[in-house]
């Protein structure tokens, strides 16, 4: 995208009907680290890469719980996120407050998605610079949505945000129509799997990710990093393993993607300002 | 909903705009509603009077009404209230279907609701002079609960208020048991209603009981119970209490 007379104001129109600004605000997702969502009929399981400003720092926190029954992963300018999470929050305890009963997460991402756009259509305000992969249940059982800084939301199976998310959007491409009736385990290990396509050829190590899951029994939680480990053992043991296994098939699939990736998202990375993550 | 409390005079009690905006005391009112479990959802019973002080001024009240897909509200107390209620859950309701989206308020959201609405009148001082009664059932599952015009508020298995509470409730500790069939149900409450109509004044011999199942709901037409009148003890009512009336 190139500057132009029409995207100083979020207010202001393009000739061929764009609102630059908006468009501006949702390259701020791309830039930041990947997060990756995917659900299966009855659990919903949240990934993102951990990615600190130096050594000496700790990592920024990219996955929210919002309430018992649902969970939120971000990508973006990680301080908007933090106030958005906090604007679910909210919304969460008041509807369980007045209601006792949890809030179906389809009515808390139209909240979410009309707080958004109400910063698009204002000329003193900003639109939101994160990108909000959103999973939660609702009485149909359980969904994963995408909430974008346009307002727009979307519903999915599968789906990854942020910098290098190709690469887990095209694994996750292949596979989703088996998310539905997975198990939990193969839930994970898809995510975690997933996770492992936007690290480009580096060793995926427990520290390096983070995973939370939600399901129909099962509460919001983060998985700890020996359970992750774990996971990441069955798949990652030596990697001249046989073809039969799917780390080998993996590896394989990975090394073929990686190669196109590198172009576009090599110069992306440099740009990438303090304050996203 | 936002509950807000102003505090212009710092006066923590009278809050109301003008003491003639609080409601100081009940005007027409329903008296007792008597609801129980069975096997199959809910059912509830009330009479159709509404009593202007000791007059039975109207004969025609529905003190029961359905709300939404799951469930059943009945009311005895100020009847004006009631209706005040009712427009509050048709807004809570329309906008619950507006949502289109599968999910639904149930009985237990409604109830919690109504709990929130009635202790925060009572906070102000205003309250809604209802008792309510709030059944339902959603996905195979009965719920039965009740909040009074201070906000106390809890489920059982069976629940009466006014007079019921006095005179049915004891009726039903003794006989109530689980999965009732709608014939012994209906009994039961009949033979509650019997005795409210005999010992409350403010009772009337034209009744309702209302059925709430997986399928919805259903108000019976009005009738009346058989009475009898020729016990002994009501030839001489005061024949072991000499002086009273």
């Amino acid at each position: 995208m190139f500057r132009n007379q029409y995207d100083t104001d979020v207010t202001t129109w393009s000739p061929t009907g764009r609102l630059f600004q908006v468009e501006y605000a949702m390259e701020a997702v791309k830039q930041g680290s990947a997060a990756i969502g995917l659900r299966s009929r009855s659990h919903v399981v949240l990934a993102c890469v951990n990615k600190a400003q130096s050594e000496l720092s700790s990592h920024q926190r990219k996955i929210f719980k919002v309430d018992d029954h649902i969970g939120v992963a971000i990508a973006g300018l990680t301080a908007d996120g933090r106030v958005l999470s906090r604007y679910m929050r909210s919304e969460s305890i008041n509807h369980s407050f007045t209601y006792e009963s949890p809030l179906p997460v389809g009515r808390l991402v139209v909240h979410l998605a009309d707080k958004a756009q109400v910063c698009t259509q204002r000329s003193w305000k900003r639109p939101y610079g994160v990108g909000l992969l959103v999973g939660g249940l609702d009485e149909s059982g359980a969904h994963l949505y995408y909430n974008c800084p346009s307002g727009n939301y979307f519903e999915y199976q599968a789906f990854a945000i942020g910098s290098r998310s190709q690469a887990a959007k095209t694994y996750l491409e292949r596979r989703f129509e088996s998310f539905g009736d997975s198990s939990r385990e193969d839930l994970i290990k898809d995510a975690i799997l997933a996770v492992r396509e936007t690290l480009q050829g580096e060793t995926l190590k427990s520290s390096l990710c983070t995973v939370a899951i939600l399901g129909v029994d099962e509460p919001f939680h983060f998985l700890d990093q020996e359970a992750i480990q774990k996971v990441i053992d069955t798949f990652e043991k030596v990697p001249e393993e046989e073809e039969g296994d799917e780390a080998g098939e993996g590896e394989a699939e990975a090394a073929a993607v990686a190669p196109a990736e590198q172009g576009g998202a090599g110069a992306g990375d440099q740009d990438v300002a303090p304050m996203e993550m | 909903m936002t509950f807000t409390i102003p505090i212009e005079n710092g006066d923590a009690g009278k809050v109301a705009e003008a003491e003639s905006q609080r409601t100081l005391y009940p005007y027409v009112t329903g008296t007792s509603i008597v609801a129980i479990k069975y096997k199959d959802g809910v059912l509830m019973a009330s009479d159709m009077g509404g009593s202007y002080g000791s007059t039975l001024r109207y004969k025609n009240i529905e003190r029961m009404k359905a709300i939404g897909k799951h469930s059943l509200l009945g009311a005895s107390g100020e009847i004006s209230d009631f209706q005040e209620i009712l427009r509050y859950l048709d807004e809570l309701t329309l906008n619950d279907n507006m949502w289109d989206d599968g999910n639904s308020l149930g009985p237990k959201e409604i109830h919690n609701y109504l709990t929130r609405v009635m202790y925060n009148r009572r906070n102000k001082f205003n309250p809604l002079w209802n008792t309510l009664v709030l059944g339902g059932v959603k996905n195979g599952k009965s719920y039965l609960g009740m909040v009074s015009m201070i906000g106390v508020s809890f489920e059982d298995d069976h629940v009466a208020t006014g007079f019921g509470n006095h005179l049915a409730r004891p009726i039903l500790r003794d006989e109530w048991h689980a999965d009732l069939s709608f014939e012994d149900g209906v009994k039961l409450l009949e033979k509650c209603m019997r005795v409210l109509l005999y010992r409350d004044r403010s009772a009337i011999n034209k009744l309702q009981i209302a059925k709430i199942t997986e399928e919805g709901v259903t108000v019976s037409q009005p009738y009346s119970l058989k009475t009898f009148w020729e016990y002994s003890s009501f030839h001489n009512p005061t024949a072991s209490a000499e002086g009273s009336w």
